[in-house]
């Protein structure tokens, strides 16, 4: 029999025994705090937040003037609700472009293309009605750049 | 066409073509419980812990060896001075090791580097051909405007996890819809990562060299993204959903809440089951180059290993034999030819 040999890395003959061992811990775990910390940002941020669902309000004079069954939006309200911007942006070319003010909608009545005289109307209530919405996804329409609210229109008025 | 190729590529194709009838089906059986709230917080789950779980284990892997795979100057004589170009290539503190790896992560210098191949035979003389190396930047472009644009689509989607939407998303989108064209405002990154994408897929189509290592791994995340993407514009500005519901959905996630809304459209459930694909796909998949770019030891490492001792764990203990004790058994044999000793 042989003496065994050592060496610095053990003894000769023998597998070399890898140390399982987590190289650069803290780098590493600071590396993956900071991700989840980042990916998880909206649960934190909301923690304890209850966020109301948006509750845009149907209430205003001239609605509650109309009779039960004339209570209705120019198109049906899953449509108004999800392309209404599509709409208002062909009634812009349509009006600014062409000059045709003639919108007839599905159901084959016809009504003026226009924000200010045809929405507004009844919508008269921006911020109770529009800005319900929007802010709540947070989108910022660029239709008052240039157009009037009947909200800005009477206090004006008055 | 080889079958090789069709194998890889129509597979996965059939696999997302599937991805997407699933999520159909499931609405049309009023699944939306589990399309909406079930598999998407199983496929957050399994992607933090997959990705965690990689990221670990890559760590336990001990990387001895400084693996200079550089093209600049190393540290020599001291009359041989390095550039700021060499420093970041070749570096030699954790400050320049930062710096390569901010270039890396953040400007894909590793492809920017990429080179194409070619062979040039004169018309006069085609048997004198010559191979030319010449730079190819277009891999890099295409690469850097998908990642880019997928971060600044998947920040965009912040509007839906926040009450009220951060300031910086909101600049954000206001950059990104800077042309005020169609309503809603089209998004130039929308459109960009669909390019993108779609190159980097030809890329791999088109060149018969690419086509051969090109594996159904490769493919899948392409397709899977594509269709994410395609899904994401069709909702934005063709089949368009109640996006109240969609924030109330997303914000009953997030506040450990979750409710499904009434009222929104098949192709809401499509996209979000893509995506949850993608998410749950993620950890064991080629994706994890995300993680992985912070680990690669070719980018990560000052290359010390001239003036620092690099040991290997794994080495197998061998019994050294130095001069020394060479010199020792032979001494006399050497003095009696003359050689010279170390020690009399």
């Amino acid at each position: 029999m042989k003496e065994p040999v050592k060496s610095e890395f053990g003894t000769v003959g023998e597998k070399p025994k890898v140390e399982k061992k987590f190289y650069n811990r803290n780098l590493i775990l600071a590396g993956i705090i900071v991700f989840v910390a980042l990916i998880t940002y909206p649960i934190w941020n909301l923690q304890g937040k209850s966020v109301p669902p948006p509750d845009p309000k149907l209430d205003t004079p001239v609605i509650q003037k109309m009779a039960e069954q004339d209570r209705k939006c120019i198109e049906d309200k899953t449509y108004m609700r999800n392309y209404h911007m599509q709409m208002l942006d062909e009634w812009r070319d349509q009006v600014v472009r062409n000059g045709n003010r003639e919108y007839t909608s599905l159901s084959g009545k016809k009504y003026t293309a226009s924000l200010q005289n045809t929405c507004l109307e009844c919508h008269s209530n921006k911020s109770q009605f529009c800005d319900q919405c929007h802010n709540y996804v947070g989108v910022a329409p660029y239709c008052w750049g240039c157009h009037l609210t009947r909200e800005k229109k009477l206090a004006e008025a008055k | 066409m080889t079958d090789f190729f069709k194998l890889h590529f129509f597979i996965p194709l059939g696999i997302v073509l599937a991805l997407i009838i699933i999520p159909y089906v499931g609405y049309m059986a009023n699944l939306q419980l589990v399309l909406g709230i079930v598999i998407p917080y199983l496929a957050v789950l399994i992607f933090l812990e997959g990705l965690i779980y990689r990221v670990i284990k890559w760590a336990r892997s001990p990387v001895p060896f400084r693996i200079p795979t550089t093209c600049a100057q190393h540290r020599s004589l001291p009359w041989l001075k390095k550039s700021l170009g060499d420093k970041l290539d070749n570096p030699e503190t954790t400050l320049q090791v930062i710096g390569r790896m901010a270039l890396e992560v953040l400007f894909f210098r590793s492809l920017f580097r990429n080179l194409t191949t070619k062979l040039r035979r004169p018309a006069d003389h085609p048997e004198d051909a010559k191979l030319f190396y010449w730079s190819y930047k277009w891999l890099w472009l295409g690469a850097i405007a998908f990642h880019y644009t997928f971060l600044i689509v998947l920040l965009r989607h912040l509007r839906f996890f926040t009450e009220t939407t951060p300031g910086f998303v909101q600049t954000i989108e206001h950059v990104d819809g800077w042309f005020q064209i169609f309503q809603p405002t089209v998004y130039l990154t929308g459109i960009i990562l669909l390019v993108a994408l779609t190159y980097l897929l030809g890329r791999r189509v088109y060149n018969p060299s690419m086509r051969y290592i090109s594996l159904a791994s490769d493919y899948f995340p392409l397709f899977l993204i594509l269709a994410i993407g395609t899904t994401g514009v069709l909702m934005r500005y063709f089949f368009k959903v109640d996006i109240t519901a969609v924030k109330q959905l997303a914000l009953g996630w997030v506040t450990f809440k979750p409710t499904v809304p009434a009222g929104i459209g098949v192709i809401f459930y499509i996209h979000l089951f893509l995506v949850s694909v993608l998410f749950m796909y993620f950890p064991f998949s080629k994706l994890l180059h995300m993680a992985g770019v912070f680990l690669s030891p070719t980018r990560n490492l000052a290359s010390n290993n001239r003036w620092v001792r690099h040991i290997n764990p794994w080495n197998y203990p061998v019994k050294f034999h130095p001069y020394i004790e060479h010199e020792n058994k032979y001494r006399q044999a050497m003095k009696e030819v003359g050689l010279p000793v170390e020690k009399e």
